[in-house]
């Protein structure tokens, strides 16, 4: 049974990937359902959610549409999620990798630079970074992705650490394959189904970090996104609790989706070993 | 004795090269912010190009990269932390002054987390598989999904806007003159939703991390012979199962707690208690670049001393670590 | 004289397994005997221990019986049946002192207090002839050698005086010299605590010198049973004479082994 329908056999996967479809579904139709600019302002301020059919969720401070920001804000979510994870994933791969693949010196280096990014907390790093270079999604991305890149990173170096002695290496090298060659063309692709693994919960904590950064007015001002939503929602708490609730709850089941389609792929590979 | 030198000596050793980085690093970000010290005093107090020329003399910031990073070195070394432009104070001042505050909220939200999540966690993997586990299980994963600072406004909403049981926000009731106990239960009242935002969302991970290591421990063979010694299923589940489990989870609680010390940021700010988090905040609000860096190194600092304090209760609940008679 | 164990017609399958471990498997052991079950791996015998101690997984399909004659109810774990599993290391709680860990078993089967169950499993240590008992009890599972950790496993199994003593390969993790030193141990103990034994083992030879009778098993089904000297001088069955001559351990007269120092 190949990969994909065992993963979908799993309560997990099945509920996982239901809830991620409907998220990226909402990312691409949003520009179709709701082409103008969920900035801009649609109706009358705090109009109540299932009042009004035309609005939804209702209207925030501004008249701006809730359900449009809700799904404009999928966009921005999901586009620095997947970024920030693939950045980390493919940095710490690579320095894993050649940390592991050189050692001595070089790898203890490697490993030094490793502890000190890890010992900074993630999100003050990334709230530095952002505050020194300015808010735009780009830059949210590669904040996050500054402290995210560490676990690949340790992951793939005790993957080629245990690689490295194999006979096809050994093999490689008698062939008289470059040192670069042999790290990249035969270790670094066995040692990413690991690394591969971190990734849902990489995805997960990215979409977090997002939001916080977002709410705390560091996100890129240019673009919807939930956390901003909560922030404006924050300042008419009392009266309108729907307006920060809405995007929460869109925050939660985003990340829910990713932990669980993570989850059901991890039972899916298990069972494929014969864990089960 | 010898056990916890060696392991303090190691972990210390292994610190300065990791604090050495961390401080080159944070001078780089300074640099990179352009704009030094001296715009951010004329940009708040006005002044001319002169003022500035004789500023920067004064404050040795027309000096080379690198002879301001031995500078920066060297000032550290006194605890010197630079100056907050934002607070007209040293930095180290202001930061001594919140760092009690974050103390607290996150000592009461790792004993929320740890304590009630340990227990839970053991409560479902006493029996995996089971309906009780499946539930929490699924009530775990849900709770770690939820952003802390929505849970903090949700919270806020329930607690302290529909059902007015507890303060909105601050530490402490302001001006009320209160001392000693009623003080002391005054600033428990405001903490216990922050605490409770911040604590629950680690406590879905400990839950989770608990069962899964118990599962794994149920697997080993010692478990089997317990069983077959006929001891009660109580004892095995806790003195011997729940204590074997007890190790990968006091490593995750090491992991986490930087973690923890960057989530207080946004507690801090939603419930406005004035402590490291909120002065992250308020730093980045206000362009203080010093003064965030200055906050980062504090928080390194911090990771590695609670690092080692996790490294030591590690090394006394498993005899194995550090002793040089193992097999 | 009525048997301590009956076994009719056993059959044991693993959940989510393709063969049975154990196809109709009947026995009877008498009071005070000792039964060697030797056989290679997979042959069902650990199947067979695990079954009469009543340690299979949940999910295992059972048929047959296993009757208990002179038991009231079914045996209880500890206490009617003690169990020495191969692997000292992996049977001991590695991050409880080894003393404890004798002494809950008491504390667990008898009226006694935990001071009470420290004191006698000091005992324990001592009978099973460790040296400095109180301070070995001390001491945690990773700080002893293989066949001290064998010897804290014995004393846990027998410190609640079972009637039935089953030791599952205990030697087989051990070295040479410390294997007939431990066999020499259980030989002893089942003498002076009057336990029924049944010893599991791959090596016939070294199971003859403390078994009254031998059954042997292959791919879960016995091959032959019989007193240990017709099986040893007339087996009757080639995959037994087969047996006999894989095994390496010689023949040596018990007591002299035991007094050799334990290590």
């Amino acid at each position: 049974m190949s990969a994909v329908p065992r993963f979908l056999r799993t309560p997990e996967g099945a509920s996982g990937a239901l809830i991620l479809a409907a998220l990226a579904l909402m990312a691409l139709l949003a520009p179709v359902i709701f082409p103008n600019d969920p900035l801009s302002i649609a109706g009358p301020p705090l109009l109540p959610p299932f009042q009004d059919w035309s609005l939804p969720l209702g209207t925030d401070r501004l008249g701006r549409d809730v359900l449009a920001g809700i799904m404009h804000g999928a966009r921005a979510s999901l586009a620095v999620a997947l970024a920030a994870a693939a950045m980390s994933i493919m940095v710490g791969a690579v320095v894993g990798t050649i940390a592991g693949f050189a050692g001595g010196l070089t790898d203890e280096a490697l490993m030094r630079v490793v502890d000190a990014f890890q010992t900074i907390p993630g999100f003050l790093l990334a709230l530095a970074f952002v505050s020194v270079v300015g808010p735009s999604l780009t830059v949210v991305v590669i904040a996050i992705a500054l402290s995210a890149w560490t676990g690949p990173a340790r992951i793939a170096r005790a993957e080629v650490l245990s690689i490295r002695e194999r006979d096809y290496v050994a093999a490689a090298r008698v062939v008289g394959m470059r040192p670069a060659e042999i790290a990249f063309r035969e270790i670094l692709p066995n040692a990413l189904p690991p690394v591969l693994a971190l990734s849902a919960v990489i995805v997960a904590s990215a979409i977090l970090t997002e939001a916080a950064l977002s709410f705390l007015g560091l996100g890129d001002p240019n673009r919807v996104t939930w956390g901003g939503m909560i922030a404006e929602g924050r300042t008419v708490l009392r009266t309108a609790p729907f307006l920060s609730i809405f995007p929460g709850i869109a925050l939660v089941l985003a990340v829910l989706g990713v932990y669980l389609a993570g989850e059901g792929a991890v039972e899916a590979t298990a069972a494929k070993r014969g864990y089960a | 004795m010898p056990r916890v030198l060696t392991i303090v000596r190691r972990r210390l050793l292994a610190a300065i090269p990791v604090l050495v980085l961390v401080t080159i690093g944070t001078f780089c970000l300074l640099e990179a912010a352009g704009g030094d010290a001296v715009d951010a005093y004329v940009g708040m107090t006005g002044g001319d190009a002169g003022l500035m020329e004789q500023l920067r003399q004064q404050w040795g910031l027309d000096q080379s990269a690198g002879n301001r990073l031995a500078a920066y070195l060297w000032s550290l070394a006194h605890l010197d932390l630079g100056w907050s432009v934002t607070f007209s104070r040293p930095i180290s001042d202001v930061i001594a002054e919140r760092l009690p505050n974050t103390l607290l909220l996150m000592g009461c939200a790792i004993a929320l987390s740890f304590g009630l999540g340990t227990a839970l966690g053991i409560g479902a993997g006493a029996r995996p598989g089971s309906t009780r586990d499946r539930l929490l299980s699924v009530a775990s994963l849900a709770l770690y999904a939820v952003p802390g600072f929505w849970l903090g406004l949700v919270l806020t909403v329930i607690f302290a806007v529909q059902l007015r049981w507890l303060p909105l926000s601050g530490l402490e009731t302001i001006a009320s003159g209160k001392t000693g106990l009623a003080h002391a239960a005054d600033i428990a009242r405001h903490l216990v939703l922050p605490v409770a935002a911040l604590g629950f969302i680690y406590l879905a991970l400990y839950l989770r991390t608990m069962r899964s290591a118990m599962a794994e421990v149920w697997r080993l063979d010692f478990v089997l012979a317990a069983k077959a010694r006929g001891l009660s299923p109580r004892r095995i589940v806790l003195a011997h199962v729940a204590r074997n489990a007890l190790l990968p989870l006091v490593t995750v609680l090491g992991l986490q707690s930087g973690a923890m010390l960057g989530g207080s940021v946004v507690i801090e700010t939603v419930f406005s208690i004035p402590g490291l988090g909120r002065l992250a905040q308020e730093a980045v609000a206000s362009r203080d670049t010093p003064l965030l860096l200055g906050i980062i190194l504090v928080s390194a600092v911090l990771v590695i001393a609670i690092n080692l304090v996790v490294d030591l209760v590690y090394a006394m609940l498993d005899p194995r670590i550090g002793s040089g008679d193992a097999e | 004289m009525t048997p301590r164990l009956s076994i009719r017609d056993l059959g044991v399958r693993y959940p989510g397994a393709a063969t049975s471990a154990l196809d109709r498997v009947s026995l009877e052991l008498g009071e005070g005997e000792r039964l060697a079950v030797i056989g290679e791996s997979g042959s069902g015998k650990t199947t067979l221990a695990l079954a009469i101690a009543g340690l299979l997984p949940t999910g295992t399909t059972i048929s047959g019986m296993i009757e208990w004659p002179r038991f009231d109810g079914p045996p209880a774990n500890g206490r009617d049946v003690g169990f020495v599993f191969q692997d000292p290391g992996a049977s001991l709680d590695p991050v409880m002192r080894v003393g404890r860990q004798i002494a809950e078993v008491l504390h667990a089967h008898s009226e006694v207090g935990w001071r009470q169950a420290h004191a006698m499993a000091v005992e324990l240590i001592d009978r099973v002839r460790l040296p400095e008992p109180a301070r070995l009890a001390e001491a945690f599972p990773h700080q002893l050698s293989g066949g001290q950790k064998q010897r804290i496993a014995i004393a846990a199994a027998i410190a609640a005086r079972p009637k039935l003593l089953i030791a599952d390969e205990p030697t087989s993790a051990l070295d040479t010299i410390v294997q007939a030193q431990i066999v020499a141990l259980i030989d002893r103990l089942a003498k002076e605590d009057r336990m029924t034994l049944i010893f599991i083992s791959h090596d016939i030879a070294l199971a003859s010198e403390i078994a009254d009778r031998i059954v042997v098993f292959r791919a879960g089904s016995m091959v032959e049973i019989g007193k240990t000297d017709d099986i040893l001088v007339r087996p009757k069955e080639p995959y037994t004479r087969a047996l006999i001559e894989a095994s390496t351990a010689p023949a040596i007269a018990t007591d002299s082994r035991e007094e050799a120092a334990p290590s």
